[in-house]
């Protein structure tokens, strides 16, 4: 006689159905880690802004991203897995495996990015999840990844906050920080400007601008300036005449623009229309500087950034063998030189990889254990370290300027300097850092 | 008093684009009964021909010069626009310098058949339509031509400058014997947005189609009855907002490099200066929009949030609009202008 019954049938139907409609990372007891690839291929997920205010980056990020998964699996001319200092990658894949990506539309708003972030790991698999642009971003979908147990591999992000106190075990960070832009700027600064100076802050009131103004004013007060007031200006502010305005009579001779992408522009070219940079105050030039430059965002300002003093992670321009290289790969392809957020975003996509063969899995926590403390070269930043205690890169960082004579739409930016590491370097439990703790790496399980 | 004459002209500049934007809503909300919720994107549009007009005066001759090499190390390839070369450096450099003045020249065709397209195409099958309807068909609209540009554009604001002439400022304060410089092309922007103002009162005022319409707009079915092809003209009003809309979007291109979603910046706050004006009317709409973009500028000085932020009420700047809005439609539900009846069936 059968055990069959109708009831028992049911229950079974329940449960078998009930297993394989649950996301994979609830039932990752059963593997190892999440998402652990089992076919001949391993998926990567690449979230980035492909509508919003950052499109044009996330654009950029992405022709990056396919560049790298090209190159891992052996197409084009390798790139800068020739010039890079460990030789695990043989373009054979990762481990073997076939790298295959999906994409996600963060449209530079956390709750957008989570939620793609979100639909990569559970209905595509996706092992790895890297992009942003915005600290905001990048903050949320790395809480989100730690909690998930996948990698979060950092695009452009700049707050301390992202290594700082919202760090996680399973989230690194390529790019530099408001703290190394301000310690490379303010020498550069003071040199230029003498020591002798007041300045007027404009803040984008947002976890990257109070992070980035904190870092500037201590730096250049550091240097002998007085910060005369610091104004926060809410994100979407398109017109910020009312802003500009009253630097006018502050006193200032110096206007931080601490603002990014849209608010950058637009707060540039109001300052330079209100005739700031030529005015006389206190009996020197009125100056303008920008903590952080894009050259995507440098040429929306146009030749209004002429002159300006900022700071950037990388630049097309630079002359050793693995921005060389990059350069090559990416203007080939695509046409244009990359901007420093396809760098980032290159980089991490390699050094992950890297990690995966170095430790031989993608278990979350052996890669996490092959990128701390490890040491490279050959990516375009000289000798670099992802330090263990923070997974913050150190490197060194470019001050550069916008070009006075452009010879293309390209060229608005030139490196006035290459500040190296130890000027920009800080401990794990700097004040400005403060107040997160690393955690433990979450592989899911 | 220098820094708050600058935030009276700040007003004045912001009140320009308010009240501009305002009244092509309200003389299509006048006229035809439709919240357009595309309006802004024709604002946006506007400023779309300017840029336009720009790349078009950029398209280039390339030569190739081998003593330059480009970021791949090939020989340089060296641009020269054909207007350049047509005209010479002189007078060539001189056209592309006075794109933004010229772009009016453009805009005014275009926009008008655009908003001739847009109300044959689409707005005229929504006219017999719930409010609701019409504005989820506007603001679909409005997101699809956002799109659109920015698929051709890109998202990145693309500069678009004012003519070397009108770059930097001029010490209007020292008229009244105070210091306070302002942008000369903001001065500019005033002053185009109250010839437009003025001129669209004067149209409707001082022409025969202009009475036409007026009457239309009180009584729609009796001017019909007349004989009059009143759906034409309002037709015509509709291109004639969307050249509004149009042209202060061209002129405002040097004030902020112009980006696909410029047109939603304004919108909302547009359609505040509306309610707050009141439906329908057009003097309220250009004294709304002056007064909420004076009050705004105010708000974000750095006493007034000071004040605001001890009374346990922070950046007033941002909700100041919002606040005035909801005391004026409590004290006057139609709004400082409004009329009976509008919106109130």
């Amino acid at each position: 006689m059968s055990n069959f019954t109708r009831r028992g049938l049911i229950k079974t139907g329940a449960t078998v159905g009930a297993g394989l409609a649950m996301p994979t990372f609830i039932t990752s007891p059963l593997a190892a880690y999440t998402n652990a690839p089992t076919g001949g291929s391993v998926t990567l997920g690449f979230n980035v802004p492909q509508s919003g205010p950052y499109a044009d980056e996330g654009a950029d990020e992405l022709r990056a991203y396919k560049l790298a998964v090209e190159h891992l699996n052996g197409g084009g001319d390798g790139g800068m897995m020739n010039t890079f200092s460990s030789k695990s990658l043989t373009g054979n894949g990762i481990l073997g495996k076939k790298v295959e990506y999906v994409t996600g539309d963060t449209q530079t708003k956390s709750d957008a990015a989570r939620a793609s972030a979100k639909s990569m790991i559970e209905k595509d698999n996706a092992v790895m999840i890297t992009g942003g642009s915005s600290s905001g971003v990048a903050i949320a979908v790395q809480g989100l990844c730690q909690e998930a147990g996948v990698i979060f591999m950092a695009g452009l992000t700049h707050s301390n906050d992202t290594t700082g106190k919202d760090k996680k075990a399973n989230g690194f960070r390529h790019f530099f920080n408001g703290y190394m832009s301000a310690a490379a700027l303010a020498p550069v600064l003071e040199a230029r400007y003498g020591k002798d100076r007041n300045a007027y802050h404009l803040t984008a009131d947002y976890t990257w601008g109070w992070t980035q103004q904190e870092s500037i004013a201590a730096a250049t007060e550091a240097k002998g300036w007085n910060t005369v007031n610091n104004v926060l200006t809410p994100l979407a502010t398109t017109d910020f005449s009312s802003y500009v305005a009253p630097v006018l009579n502050s006193g200032a001779d110096i206007l931080v623009l601490n603002h990014y992408g849209g608010n950058m522009i637009n707060s540039l070219t109001s300052a330079v229309q209100f005739g700031l940079r030529d005015k006389i105050v206190n009996g020197k030039n009125f100056e303008i500087v920008v903590p952080l430059y894009s050259r995507l965002m440098a040429r929306g300002a146009g030749e209004n950034v002429k002159g300006i003093f900022g700071s950037t992670n990388w630049h097309w321009s630079l002359s050793d063998e693995g921005s060389k290289a990059f350069v090559k790969s990416f203007g080939t392809k695509y046409g244009f030189p990359p901007s420093q957020a396809a760098h980032t975003t290159y980089v991490q996509t390699l050094l992950y990889a890297d990690a995966c063969e170095r430790s031989g899995t993608f278990n979350p926590c052996g890669v996490s254990e092959a990128l701390e403390g490890f040491k490279f070269d050959g990516m375009g930043n000289g000798p670099t370290e992802y330090r263990a205690e923070d997974h913050q890169c150190f490197k060194d960082v470019l001050v550069v300027k916008g070009k006075e004579n452009p010879t293309s739409e390209f060229d608005v930016l030139e490196v006035v300097e290459i500040t190296p590491r130890a000027q920009v370097e800080y401990s794990a439990d700097h004040p400005m850092f403060a107040g997160g703790a690393l955690g433990k790496c979450n592989p899911g399980a | 008093m220098d820094a708050i004459l600058l935030q009276i002209l700040n007003g004045l500049d912001k009140g320009s684009a308010y009240a501009l934007i305002a009244l092509g809503l309200t003389l299509i909300f006048g006229t035809l009964g439709v919240v357009n919720f595309a309006h802004g994107a024709l604002f946006m549009l506007g400023a779309f021909c300017a840029v336009s007009l720009q790349k078009l005066m950029s398209v280039s001759k390339i030569t190739i010069d081998p003593s330059q090499l480009d970021f791949l190390g090939k020989p340089l390839k060296v641009k020269t626009p054909y207007v350049v070369e047509w005209f010479g450096p002189k007078f060539g450099n001189a056209i592309i310098d006075w794109n933004v003045p010229l772009a009016i020249i453009v805009a005014i065709p275009v926009m008008l058949l655009v908003g001739y397209v847009m109300e044959r195409g689409l707005i005229k099958h929504f006219y017999k339509r719930p409010h609701a309807d019409q504005i989820l068909v506007t603001f679909g609209l409005a997101i699809v031509i956002q799109e659109l540009v920015k698929a051709n554009f890109g998202a990145n604001p693309i500069p678009t400058p004012a003519p070397d002439q009108f770059v930097g400022s001029y010490n209007i304060g020292a008229l009244i014997g105070l210091d306070a410089s302002y942008p000369y092309w903001r001065l500019i922007y005033f002053a185009f947005s109250a010839i437009i103002i003025s001129s669209v009162f004067a149209f409707l005022r001082f022409t025969t189609f202009g009475m036409v319409v007026r009457a239309g707009m009180a009584d729609r079915e009796t001017v019909g009855l007349l004989g009059i092809n009143i759906d034409r003209r309002f037709t015509i009003m509709f291109g004639i907002a969307a050249a509004v809309a149009g042209l202060a979007g061209v002129m405002y291109t040097p004030i902020n490099s112009p980006n696909y979603h410029m047109g939603m910046d304004f919108l909302v706050l547009s359609f505040v200066v509306v309610v707050v004006g009141g439906m329908g009317s057009l003097p309220g709409a250009v004294l709304a929009g002056f007064l909420l973009g004076v009050l705004e500028s105010f708000a974000s000085m750095n006493e007034v949030k000071g004040f605001f932020e001890m009374l346990y009420l922070p950046s007033i700047d941002q909700i100041i609009i919002y606040l005035v809005a909801i005391i004026v439609l409590l004290t006057r539900p139609r709004g400082l202008m409004g009329k009976a009846g509008v919106m109130e069936e």
